[in-house]
């Protein structure tokens, strides 16, 4: 176990920093010039000139990647235009949002989770229970109209869901605010109201996916050996589908739930376009669009932390749930 | 005993096929075919009328899409004209329903007003022909090395996990948006025209390599849980060679996830093309896409529903029924379906 956690760990340090030099070489082969993004339309050359000499660009590109790496761990001293003093997780200078990018990061984190996590938790549920129940009442109407709810789920966009949801309750009913985001400690009702709409959509698309697949794999739970026996030997119905095949079936939904999760915290980037949400995506594609070298790195590389840790959940639920998994 | 009509005649029917003996039994004999499970999967498909239905409509679709060049002539208009003068002074669309009438049938854009049907036929072709290619090329590199990594375990896995978790932890919408502009310019310089097709193989190529880990998981993940079971045991305790514990006894026995996962990517090609056409990376303005055409038709959504509404249904029933089918085919393919 001990050994598993440590090598898990490296690899998982190794992947982010490949992912931080991957990052580093891309937006370095753009072919435009990295300076001009960041500095307002009215730029004169010497300022330019400064900017560069601020952000190392005149540097060897080692030492400019060195520098950042510095940076994140013990902090790092940025010119005095670039705020001063950048201390320990510092993820450098935004000259287009002209502040420190760990502070648009405390900013538009929290609205990332706040569309994620919730949402996440209704289409696990939504998902699971409706797969369950379509499993167990195989072939009655029940089964098909939860195969109906989750194959229209499944192939429906979110884009076009949230536009219909907004025409209807936003714009026609005018039952729900125009969506946007308020601090949960803030006032947690306008919180909630003002990212229903985002949760009702990802819940519905991403449901659909899991109860179509809790479905598949329950059906062949079902029909292996060791449930006909633990139903045999007189064990109930609830007991046997509940826990046993359960926890038979779940893996491949523990898979595909920390992935999804993972990837959803380092940005909706769909969600958040289409209700005009101002979150972690928004954030990294108008980052690419500016061409914002730092914003850029940060979002990328704190997508990379999420998918990682939550790969590294994964593994260890699998060997929770499933005793022939054996870690090493 | 209350026979109804129906089993009464088939009791006489068996009772007389009993009696009558020898010359019944040469023609209505009941014989027990052999059949391959590739052929009993075929036979449940066909009575399936879901899988029937659904197929019918993809069939459809996928003629649609081959003939666009003939339905383009047939009708009469394409994909690029306009229709200036059927438009208000808002460039709203004149008529009922987005301007629907017997030379539009599905009405006109606002704005440049083009006509949203042809555009459709050729959005299908460019989307089709993409998610077919890029679920290909990850079944094939996924399912390879999936079953690879499983079984073998040691470095490769080390090395296939490791690749694997890299693709997955890149945000692929945002290196995507950053990647095509990228590698449009590496190829063309700033002013060139860009040719379409190059921006349907930069989307391949992207779908290809970000696509292939999820496959490459679930079959490992699979592979993993086999390796343990007896049977694979047996068949290397008898020597079976490499080629044969993955051809013959492994691959089998994931065959049913690694269709449902090829099912469930198809569409998702077709949907995460549209997807990246709504952030604004893929296609030019001049290749019709489906995603394109409903980002844009989102700014209408108040003034002009109907242009949100036809292509977001055309999308919507293309991969409905992809995924309708794909069920269906897997419960075919199921060799413990009851059905």
């Amino acid at each position: 176990m001990a050994r598993f956690l440590v090598k898990r760990t490296l690899s998982a340090v190794l992947t982010l920093f490949a992912v931080s030099m991957l990052t580093f070489l891309m937006f370095f082969a753009l072919p435009r010039d990295p300076v001009s993004g960041m500095c307002p339309k009215n730029c004169n050359p010497e300022r330019l000139e400064r900017v560069r000499q601020e952000l190392g660009l005149r540097d060897p590109l080692v030492s400019q990647y060195a520098g950042y790496m510095k940076g994140i761990v013990t902090g790092r001293d940025l010119g005095s235009a670039q705020g001063g003093r950048c201390d320990a997780p510092c993820l450098g200078w935004s000259y287009v949002n002209n502040e420190a990018v760990t502070d648009t990061l405390a900013r538009v984190l929290p609205v990332t989770a706040s569309i994620v996590i919730p949402a996440a938790i209704l289409w696990l549920l939504l998902g699971v229970g409706l797969g369950m129940v379509s499993a167990l009442r195989r072939g009655t109407w029940l089964d098909r109209a939860a195969i109906g709810f989750s194959l229209t789920g499944a192939s429906l966009q979110l884009y076009f869901v949230g536009a219909v949801l907004l025409l209807v309750f936003v714009y026609t009913l005018r039952w729900l605010p125009v969506p946007g985001y308020t601090s949960l400690f803030e006032d947690p009702v306008r919180w909630a109201s003002g990212l229903v709409l985002a949760w009702v959509s990802l819940a519905f698309l991403f449901s659909a996916i899991y109860a179509r697949l809790f479905r598949a794999q329950m059906l062949e739970t079902l029909s292996e050996d060791f449930v006909r026996t633990a139903r045999a030997k007189g064990l109930s119905r609830t007991r046997v589908y509940g826990r046993h095949a359960l926890r038979a079936a779940i893996t491949p939904v523990v898979t595909v739930a920390g992935l999804d999760v993972g990837a959803a915290l380092g940005g909706t980037v769909i969600t958040e376009t289409t209700f005009g949400i101002q979150g972690l995506g928004r954030t990294a594609v108008e980052a690419v669009r500016a061409g914002d070298l730092p914003t850029i790195m940060a979002t990328v590389l704190v997508a990379a932390v999420f998918v990682v840790l939550a790969n590294v959940l994964v593994d260890l639920l699998y060997a929770a749930i499933d005793p022939r998994v054996r870690l090493g | 005993m209350s026979l109804s009509p129906v089993d009464g005649a088939a009791l006489a029917e068996i009772e007389s096929g009993g009696a009558a003996g020898a010359e019944a039994g040469v023609s209505r004999e009941r014989r027990i075919v052999g059949r391959s499970p590739g052929q009993l999967a075929w036979l449940r498909l066909r009575r399936d009328r879901t899988a029937l239905v659904s197929g019918a409509m993809l069939v459809l679709f996928v003629l649609v899409a081959l003939a666009a060049p003939l339905i383009e002539l047939a009708y009469g208009i394409g994909p690029r004209d306009q229709f200036q003068s059927k438009l208000d002074g808002f460039g709203m669309p004149l008529g009922y329903a987005g301007g629907v009438s017997g030379d539009h049938f599905f009405g006109l854009e606002p704005g440049l007003g083009r006509d949203i049907f042809i555009r459709l036929v050729h959005g299908l072709r460019t989307s089709l022909f993409i998610a077919f290619a890029a679920a290909v090329l990850t079944a094939v590199i996924g399912v390879v090395l999936g079953t690879l990594a499983g079984y073998l375990g040691g470095w490769l896995d080390a090395v296939v996990n490791w690749i694997t978790d890299l693709t997955l932890a890149l945000p692929f919408l945002v290196i995507a948006l950053a990647l095509t502009p990228t590698l449009t310019l590496r190829f063309y310089g700033q002013r060139d025209a860009v040719p379409p097709a190059f921006g349907i193989g930069v989307l391949i190529a992207i779908f290809a390599v970000f696509g292939w880990t999820s496959t490459a998981r679930l079959v490992r993940g699979q592979v993993i849980a086999l390796r343990e079971r007896e049977f694979v045991e047996a068949a290397r305790a008898s020597g079976a060679g490499l080629g044969h514990m993955l051809f013959r006894q492994l691959l089998p026995n994931t065959w049913a996830p690694i269709l449902v996962s090829f099912s469930l990517a198809v569409p998702q090609f077709i949907t995460s093309e549209a997807a990246l056409s709504f952030i604004g990376v893929g296609l030019t303005e001049e290749t019709p896409s489906f995603g394109r055409m409903i980002y844009q038709s989102l700014d209408y959504l108040q003034t002009d529903p109907a242009f949100v509404f036809f292509p977001g249904v055309t999308i919507f029933a293309l991969v409905f029924a992809f995924n309708l089918f794909g069920d269906a085919l897997r419960d075919a393919l199921d060799p413990k379906s009851s059905r």
